[in-house]
């Protein structure tokens, strides 16, 4: 009884764990090629800015951008209140999320560092793809967004799939850090029956994660093989 | 007029004077090897010409037509096309890993063909039927293109799974899919394993003999005297000389181009 109770609430704090997942990837891994455009700008003071920008969302810990993100509006706020909160409500009474506004802050830190991340890894993956592709492009008469897109890009998805996907494991398990802001995902539902002296859920509740982790491994490796049918 | 026209042509590369005032007239269908020691400008002559560096000073002329210097308001704009009067064949192929070898000819055709499209809207079927037609045709075209070079076998593989002489006739196959006016080629067996140099030379020479124009940077020398019409010697970033094979192999005028050749010569006899 107690079993399926646990199992319950679980599944419950794991589909805020996967919905911040799946929303994370899905905006910070565009914004990081964007990041990774202005990283490489020729010119200089957009460079320069990005550049600093990367330093800082990377050097400092996630844990920290979290309360920044979530706090700094209301700190900042004439009237010292967090807009997040009132999301909170608005969440709460249409969808029926607590803490809404958390997720969100979430949300916001967490796709600007993963993006940061991922700016890098494109850096490094469109900076190897040899001169002698862009300039056989150019001879046969390609513009730049045609040499980048029919050319370049799927290079660069090769280059990069290993270090990407290390990252994406890695944001499954960060999304763990949400619960400082108030997130009820999965760590902190088992956390919860925790202070009422129940251990156990907090081991079961890395079972999840195994899983979840050994399906995107499967995935990635799949790709990995798709894309194995050329060397660069 | 003659068909293509070079005028004291200039590039620096910071301080280095790589190109010091180049000049060369050629007609429709002749072939000139330019020859000499690394380090002449050779390379930078054909990219230059190729536009994948813009020289400093003089001009550019095809067919009547000045293609460089540009037109100041249509610089950017028109590049990619005016690139098109000239085909290029790298030193190390350059071809694209992940396409196979017709893939590789047909690329360039395709972009051509939709740019062509431009004018219809992207839903309207009319304009998926035209570009499929065009597609087809495009295929149908390249497959001729890679028989030429004798690949007809090896159409639907990678370049990594193909030799380097093989790889570097799906390139001129590549170079040849846009028909350019002039087709240059920048040291194309350099890269090469001895044994695979034939195969590549071979087919270059075959392009002459169905009257292609062609500008080729090589270190064959056997090879420049046999497939070309003129043979320029360049030498400290001018054309020291220029002139008939024969001119060059067995009278050279210049002092400079006597001891390139006797440097040759001992080289082949050691």
């Amino acid at each position: 009884m107690e079993f399926i109770t646990v199992t319950q609430s679980l599944f419950e704090g794991f589909a805020i764990t996967c919905l911040l997942f799946v929303l994370t990837l899905l905006f910070s891994l565009p914004l990081g090629l964007l990041i990774s455009f202005c990283t490489m700008s020729k010119i200089k003071a957009i460079k320069g800015v990005f550049k600093v920008l990367v330093w800082v969302i990377r050097g400092v810990p996630l844990m920290l951008q979290l309360f920044i993100v979530y706090y700094l509006p209301g700190m900042l706020s004439p009237m010292g209140i967090n807009p997040f909160g009132k999301i909170d409500n608005y969440l709460y009474f249409n969808v029926g999320i607590d803490n809404g506004g958390a997720l969100l802050a979430t949300l916001i830190a967490f796709v600007i560092n993963y993006a940061a991340y991922f700016s890098e890894i494109f850096r490094g993956g469109i900076e190897a793809i040899p001169k002698g592709q862009y300039e056989a492009g150019q001879v046969l008469g390609l513009t730049k967004n045609q040499i980048f897109k029919q050319i370049v890009l799927m290079q660069v998805v090769k280059h990069i799939l290993a270090p990407i996907s290390n990252e994406v494991i890695t944001l499954v398990k960060d999304t763990a850090l949400a619960r400082v802001i108030g997130v009820i995902e999965i760590i902190k539902v088992a956390d919860m029956f925790a202070s009422k002296a129940i251990i156990w859920p907090l081991f079961y509740a890395g079972a999840f994660y195994l899983v979840f982790v050994g399906l995107l491994t499967i995935l990635f490796n799949y790709f990995e093989k798709k894309l194995s049918y050329y060397k660069v | 007029m003659a068909f293509l026209e070079v005028k004291n042509l200039y590039k620096n590369f910071g301080e280095t004077k790589v190109l010091k005032g180049v000049s060369f007239e050629m007609e429709r269908g002749e072939v000139f090897s330019v020859i000499g020691s690394s380090g002449n400008g050779k390379t930078t002559l054909l990219r230059c010409l190729n536009f994948l560096e813009l020289a400093d000073e003089g001009s550019i002329t095809v067919d009547g037509e000045v293609i460089f210097p540009f037109a100041e308001n249509a610089k950017k704009k028109a590049l990619p096309k005016k690139r098109l009067t000239f085909g290029m064949v790298f030193q190390n192929f350059n071809l694209f890993p992940q396409y196979t070898a017709l893939e590789n000819v047909t690329l360039a055709m395709n972009v051509k063909s939709k740019n062509e499209l431009k004018g219809m809207k992207f839903f309207d079927p009319q304009r998926k039927r035209l570009l499929k037609e065009k597609q087809a045709q495009n295929e149908a075209e390249a497959k001729l293109l890679l028989a030429r070079v004798g690949l007809e076998n090896k159409m639907d593989n990678y370049p990594c799974e193909l030799s380097g002489g093989q790889q570097q006739r799906v390139a001129i196959a590549r170079a040849l899919a846009l028909s350019p006016d002039i087709l240059c080629f920048d040291e194309p067996t350099s890269a090469l394993d001895p044994e695979l140099t034939g195969e590549v030379l071979k087919v270059i020479k075959q392009l002459r003999d169905e009257g292609r124009t062609m500008i080729i940077v090589t270190h064959e020398m056997e090879f420049a005297r046999n497939v070309s019409d003129k043979i320029i010697f360049m030498s400290d970033g001018v054309i020291e000389e220029m002139g008939p094979p024969e001119q060059l192999f067995e009278a050279p005028q210049s002092e400079k181009t006597k001891a390139f050749f006797n440097g040759y010569t001992t080289e082949v006899e050691k």
